[in-house]
């Protein structure tokens, strides 16, 4: 039987969210899974790999990510177990690692599948920021996959068979490209494209201190908060936080738009979520005409009163 | 130092887009744009001359005919010298990316490659990593931030959270231009009569010797996602009305 390789995205020795999606897919393949992670405590993360076929742990007394010993290593892993597929997660690592791999071990990758037919050998994707999808067949005997987060269903497992572990070390090859450190940001920020509730501003929100209600709610829902465009280039938010074609494209539960209009550009980035609040006091706005629930109004007195009626429920 | 920018021609962002026998964009009407992350790249580009004046910027693109535009564009921004690499041919990331480094490679000496860390069509984020291990020189995608000192390349690259890692590279490498990196600047009227007169360079893929295109990655069809329908505007008293959200978003839609 064919074998798939998961890489199991670990930050700071913690799981991402969505590599559970990754695991649950990888099963649905029928095939043989094997899980990659770069951890020295594997206890702590076995729970999330019940039902693999194999685990292979990757040891180091430092196992910070140089993308150059990640990728040598996983290259390695791939020709020695003979993985014919590996799936991972379309996060900032996952879009820096897959595609070295994909060139050091001549595979084919697709970034950001939102869709995966084993059988019929077909991944949908999203192109032009999501205003359209394509369905890409590949031809290749070894197959690359990120799959873009929050999109693919999660199933427990029922497995009682223990994985077999096998430990292997990093490979240190010379770094072309070194990693000195991380710079934290000044917040915590919950990362977007991951989050399950974003709220956004945009240039009805007047100026950058006026974030801070956004901010403020984010911290009560464990929220992101994103912004438009027209937000970042006047100043009111950082690019990181920018929603849309040239930002980011995301996918929570929630998404709530205040004094946003809705450019076909920004809705590119977020179309996907699962329900769109729109708050803005033109009427007319387009972004209505995408939201599921809209509230016309001024969002100088609306966000403040949602976050009232919000608290209620959170504070309960 | 001799700088090559890699730019990708795509229709504009606000360019109404329809699907053509399924698997291509109808191109009747559209506008077409730099990539908004290759203009990143070339104004990188730019700004590096500005401080190493006798370095050489030449911009280098792989599509049909209709790319010289874009090329034009580049060049009245400041570059110095264009490639074309003209064919209309479909083309994985995979074989442009060879392509393009076949080109760079047989110009002789490169230092420093700026390209986009994704052209907003295809949205593949691949092309400039495969660039970089094919000409097996160390790459950064998503940078904001860029530095160059003594062959030493200092980058800053977004990652998830809002974090940033500073990484530490050898010329020559390859730069994935991010947003937050520059403001591109506008041609100015001078640049882009200038522009009119530089020569671009054509080539074939013939004349980088490649004779057969290996795409291992077949688009079966391209398609517009459904539509979402229509949602509600709840009306009234503002007060009330937040109340009815919230309730809605908890008890109706469960988000809460």
């Amino acid at each position: 039987m064919a074998n798939i390789g998961v890489y199991v995205e670990l930050k700071e020795d913690k799981s991402k969210k969505s590599n559970k999606e990754a695991i649950s897919l990888a099963k649905k393949s029928g095939k043989n899974v094997y899980a990659i992670i770069f951890t020295n405590n594997l206890d702590q993360h076995l729970d999330e790999l019940k039902g693999v076929k194999k685990i292979i742990q990757i040891k180091d007394q430092d196992l910070f990510y140089q993308p150059d010993y990640y990728s040598d290593t996983i290259s390695n892993i791939i020709k020695d177990f003979n993985l014919n597929d590996l799936i991972g997660i379309c996060s900032a690592q996952g879009k820096d690692l897959f595609p070295r791999i994909a060139a050091k071990t001549d595979a084919s990758l697709v970034n950001d599948c939102i869709d995966i037919d084993f059988e019929n050998n077909l991944i949908t994707k999203p192109v032009f920021a999501g205003r359209l999808l394509t369905k890409i067949r590949v031809e290749d005997e070894f197959k690359m996959y990120t799959i873009r987060p929050n999109v693919f269903p999660v199933h427990a497992s029922d497995s009682e068979e223990e994985p077999e572990v096998i430990t292997k070390e990093l490979n240190k090859i010379e770094l072309k490209t070194r990693i000195k450190e991380i710079v934290k940001s000044d917040s915590k920020k919950i990362d977007l494209t991951e989050a399950d509730i974003i709220i956004s501003g945009g240039r009805g929100m007047k100026e950058k201190e006026n974030f801070k209600m956004l901010e403020e709610i984010a911290k009560l829902l464990n929220a992101g908060v994103g912004a438009s465009r027209a937000a970042v280039d006047a100043g009111f938010a950082t690019s990181d936080m920018q929603v849309g074609q040239t930002g980011k494209v995301v996918n929570p539960k929630l998404y709530i738009a205040c004094g946003i209009s809705g450019a076909i550009q920004h809705f590119a980035g977020m179309k996907t979520s699962k329900v769109i609040v729109a708050i803005n006091k033109d009427s007319e706005a387009p972004i209505f005409k995408k939201a599921d629930y809209g509230i016309v109004g001024d969002l100088f007195k609306v966000v403040p009163l949602l976050k009232k009626e919000l608290e209620k429920i959170y504070t309960e | 130092m001799n700088i090559f920018v890699c730019i990708k021609q795509v229709p504009d962002t606000e360019a109404t887009l329809s699907v053509k026998n399924g698997k291509t964009i109808n191109e009747d009407g559209i506008k077409w744009i730099i990539s908004p992350y290759d203009e990143h790249a070339i104004e990188e580009a730019l700004k590096l001359k500005a401080k190493i004046p006798e370095s050489n910027i030449t911009l280098i693109t792989l599509g049909p005919k209709r790319c010289e535009s874009a090329l034009r564009g580049g060049l009245a921004m400041g570059a110095d010298h264009a490639i074309h690499i003209e064919t209309e041919e479909h083309m994985d990331n995979r074989a442009i990316a060879k392509a393009l480094a076949i080109a760079i490679k047989q110009e002789g000496n490169y230092n420093l490659i700026f390209i986009g860390k994704q052209a907003i069509d295809n949205d593949s984020y691949l092309t400039h990593i495969y660039l970089a291990e094919n000409l097996g020189i160390p790459v950064s995608t998503n940078v904001t931030l860029f530095n160059y000192e003594s062959e030493k390349v200092f980058v800053e690259r977004e990652i998830d959270g809002g974090e940033k890692e500073k990484i530490e590279m050898t010329t020559p490498c390859v730069i994935g231009a991010a947003k937050g990196l520059n403001t591109p600047r506008y041609p100015s009227l001078m640049g882009m009569m200038k522009a009119k007169k530089i020569p671009i360079k054509k080539l074939s893929l013939q004349d980088l010797e490649i004779d057969e295109i290996d795409n291992k990655i077949i688009v079966e069809k391209l398609f517009a996602p459904a539509e979402k329908p229509q949602g509600r505007v709840i009306e009234g008293d503002i007060g009330d009305a937040v109340k009815e959200l919230v309730k809605a978003l908890k008890d109706e839609a469960k988000v809460l």
